[in-house]
C-alpha cells in the first residue's frame, strides 16, 4: 500500500516534470498533472447540448469532472431514446507504444461505458471497440492535438 | 589477416560488454574500422546461352554481396575500377601482390556456369590476401531468376567465415505499408528481402492492420487486422494466402507473436478495460490464460528456448517491463530505469532483451539483459518503437515516425536498422512509409 502511494507521488512528479515544458492553454495542467483537454475544437454532437466525446489525461483512463458531465448528459439522451445503440471508440495519443495504446484505448472505452451503466443505460446498447492511437482527431504533432486525441467517442450505430 | 578479424571481433565483443550508465546514450555514428575487401566480378563459363549473358549476372551478384556486406558496417568494399587482375584468373589463381597493392585483405571471386535443364551453377572462392590464402569455396545450384537468393546466401557465407557470426542476409522482413493522410491511414501488410528489395503487398488495405510477426518455424505470419471491424487476431499463410482468426473471444485480441516452435500464438485480450496475456495452441486451438492482473498487461515475446516470456505492463502505476515464467508464474519486474519502458523482445541468442523507453519526451530503442542489468540506449529520436531482431541477433530494425506540423501534414513513419553496438543506423528504403516491422529467420534454416 506503501508502494503503492509512492508511486502515485513519483507519477505525478513525473508528469508534472513532463508537462512543464509543454502546456497550453487549452490542455489545463494541474498540480495532480492531469492534462485532459477542455476545450471544444473537434467536439461534434450527438443532439442539442449532447457532446459526443471525453477527453483523458496522459496515460489515464480516469473519468475528469468534465466527462461525468458529458456522459451523464449522454445517459440522459440515450435513456429518452431507448431503441438507440451506441459504440464507444476509445482512442489514444501517438506518443506511446502501438499495442499499449491499444490496450490504453480499451480502458478509456470502458471507463465511459461503466459509467454510462452506471447511469442507467442498459449495457446491451454499449459495444467499446479501441483504436489505439490510429485514428487521430487532430493530426497535428503537438500537445494540443495530444489532448484533443485522448478521447472516448460515443457514436450511433442505428 | 587473422589479426584484423581479431580486432573488428574484440571490438565487437567489448562495445556489447560496455554498460553505460542510464540515459547517456551511444549514438556516434563512427566506423569500427570496416575491413577492405575486394569483390571481384564473377566470370562466365563461356557456353552459357546469350539468354543467360544478357542478365549480367557477373555483376549483379556481386554487387548484391558488396551492398550487403558493406551495409552490415564491418566491411568496406573496394571500387572495381582499381583491380588489377581479371575476373577468371582471379578466380583460378589469384595474384595475390596485385591485391595486396591495392591495399584489400579480403577477396570474392567466383564463376557461373550452365548445369543442366537451365540450371546454374554458381561457385565463390574467399581469399585471404595477406596470408595468401583460400579460405572457403562453395557452390550454389538455382534457376536463373533465383540469383538474389543465392548471392544472398553466400553474403551470409562470407559474412560467417569472417566474423565468426552467423549471417542473415538471407531473410525477409514483414512490416506494414502505410499511405494517405495521417486521419485516414491506409495499411496493408507488405513483405520484401531484408535488403528493401522485391515489396510484395499481402492485404488490399481494406481494413487496418497492425503488427504482423513471422512464425520462426513456418511460412505464417500472425498480425492484428480490423476486418469486419471487430480488432483481431490473424494467422496468414504467406504461401496460400489463407487466413484465419485465432481463437473465439469475445473482445479485441492484439499484440501476437509465435512462441519458438511455432506451435503457439501469445497475445493479449481486452476486456471490461484490462487487458492480459493468453497463449492458443494453433493445432489443438486450447486457450490458457497466463497473466491475471487488473493492469494492461501486453506485447508479449518468448525467450529462444520457450521457457521464460518477456511482457510491457502498468501494474505498477505505469509501463514497465516484466519477465515471468512460460506458465505464468514467477513474475519479475525488470526494468527500474526513469522513464517508461514497452515492446520487450527477447534476443534469438537468449541473452538480451531489446526494448522502447520514453523519457522526458524522447524515445528510444536499448537494450537490457533477461535480468533487466547492463541496460544500453542504441538510439534517441523524436518517435521510434518496436524493435525486432536480425536472425543472428546482431543487428535490430525498428520504425521511426518524423512528426507533423500544425496542419497534420508532413510526419511519417519509415525503417531503420542499427548494430546491437549502436552503430551503423541506417534507413530501409521502402516504396511507402512503413511501420512495425518483424525480422523473419533465416530462409535457408540453421
Amino acid at each position: 500500500m506503501l508502494f503503492k502511494s509512492l508511486n502515485k507521488v513519483t507519477l505525478a512528479l513525473v508528469m508534472t516534470l513532463f508537462l512543464g515544458a509543454c502546456a497550453t492553454q487549452q490542455a489545463t495542467t494541474t498540480t495532480k498533472g492531469e492534462d485532459a483537454y477542455t476545450g471544444t475544437e473537434t467536439v461534434k454532437f450527438l443532439a442539442d447540448g449532447v457532446p459526443d466525446r471525453v477527453f483523458f489525461s496522459t496515460n489515464k483512463s480516469e473519468l475528469t469532472s468534465a466527462a461525468t458531465t458529458t456522459l451523464g448528459k449522454q445517459a440522459t439522451y440515450l435513456k429518452a431514446n431507448p431503441t438507440l445503440n451506441v459504440v464507444l471508440e476509445g482512442h489514444a495519443d501517438e506518443r506511446g507504444t502501438r499495442e499499449y495504446n491499444l490496450a490504453l484505448g480499451e480502458r478509456r472505452a470502458t471507463a465511459a461505458k461503466n459509467y454510462l451503466i452506471s447511469n442507467g443505460v442498459a449495457a446491451n446498447r454499449i459495444k467499446v471497440i479501441s483504436y489505439g492511437k490510429e485514428k487521430p482527431a487532430n493530426p497535428a504533432s503537438n500537445v494540443l492535438a495530444w489532448s484533443q486525441n485522448r478521447r472516448t467517442v460515443t457514436v450511433k450505430t442505428n | 589477416m587473422k589479426y584484423k578479424i581479431f580486432t573488428i571481433l574484440a571490438l565487437f565483443f567489448i562495445l556489447t560488454a560496455k554498460s553505460f550508465a542510464l540515459v547517456s546514450v551511444d549514438i556516434t555514428r563512427g566506423n569500427l574500422d570496416p575491413l577492405p575487401t575486394a569483390i571481384s566480378d564473377f566470370y562466365l563459363d563461356s557456353k552459357l546461352g546469350d539468354n543467360i549473358k544478357k542478365l549480367q549476372l557477373e555483376s549483379k551478384i556481386p554487387e548484391l554481396i558488396q551492398n550487403n556486406l558493406s551495409r552490415s558496417g564491418l566491411f568496406f568494399a573496394l571500387e572495381k575500377k582499381s583491380f588489377i587482375q581479371r575476373p577468371e584468373p582471379a578466380h583460378n589463381k589469384p595474384r595475390f601482390e596485385d591485391w595486396a597493392f591495392i591495399k584489400t585483405q579480403v577477396l570474392v571471386t567466383g564463376k557461373i556456369s550452365l548445369e543442366k535443364e537451365g540450371r546454374l551453377r554458381v561457385e565463390f572462392k574467399l581469399w585471404d590476401v595477406v596470408s595468401a590464402t583460400e579460405l572457403s569455396a562453395l557452390a550454389f545450384y538455382t534457376t536463373p531468376d533465383n540469383w538474389r537468393r543465392v548471392s544472398h546466401m553466400i553474403s551470409d557465407k562470407i559474412y560467417e567465415r569472417l566474423t565468426g557470426e552467423k549471417g542473415y542476409f538471407d531473410s525477409r522482413i514483414i512490416f506494414v505499408s502505410e499511405t494517405g493522410p495521417k486521419v485516414d491511414r491506409k495499411k496493408r501488410l507488405a513483405i520484401m528481402d531484408q535488403d528493401g528489395y522485391g515489396v510484395k503487398y499481402l492485404t488490399l488495405g481494406n481494413e487496418l492492420v497492425l503488427t504482423p510477426r513471422f512464425s520462426p518455424a513456418s511460412q505464417h505470419v500472425t498480425y492484428m487486422s480490423y476486418f469486419k471491424n471487430l480488432p483481431r487476431v490473424y494467422l496468414l499463410n504467406i504461401e496460400t494466402g489463407i487466413q484465419d482468426l485465432v481463437g473465439d473471444f469475445p473482445g479485441m485480441t492484439f499484440a501476437p507473436r509465435f512462441s519458438p516452435d511455432g506451435k503457439k500464438i501469445i497475445m493479449s485480450f481486452a476486456q471490461e478495460g484490462n487487458s492480459d496475456i493468453y497463449t492458443m495452441d494453433i493445432k489443438t486451438r486450447v486457450v490458457e490464460k497466463l497473466t491475471d492482473n487488473p493492469s494492461i498487461d501486453t506485447s508479449p515475446s518468448y525467450s529462444p528456448d520457450g521457457s521464460y516470456i518477456a511482457f510491457n505492463s502498468d501494474r505498477s502505476g505505469f509501463q514497465q517491463i516484466y519477465t515471468m515464467k512460460s506458465d505464468g508464474t514467477n513474475v519479475k519486474r525488470i526494468s527500474f530505469g526513469e522513464g517508461l519502458y514497452g515492446t520487450p523482445v527477447w534476443s534469438p541468442r537468449g541473452d538480451l532483451i531489446a526494448f522502447t523507453k520514453l523519457y522526458r519526451n524522447k524515445f528510444y530503442i536499448g537494450v537490457m539483459r533477461s535480468d533487466g542489468s547492463g541496460e544500453r540506449l542504441l538510439t534517441e529520436n523524436y518517435y521510434q518503437e518496436a524493435p525486432s531482431w536480425a536472425p543472428n541477433g546482431r543487428v535490430l530494425v525498428f520504425y521511426r515516425e518524423t512528426p507533423s506540423d500544425s496542419s497534420g501534414r508532413g510526419g511519417g513513419a519509415k525503417l531503420w536498422s542499427i548494430d546491437l553496438t549502436g552503430y551503423n543506423e541506417r534507413l530501409i528504403q521502402t516504396p511507402t512509409d512503413a511501420s512495425d516491422p518483424s525480422w523473419s529467420g533465416l530462409l535457408s534454416g540453421k
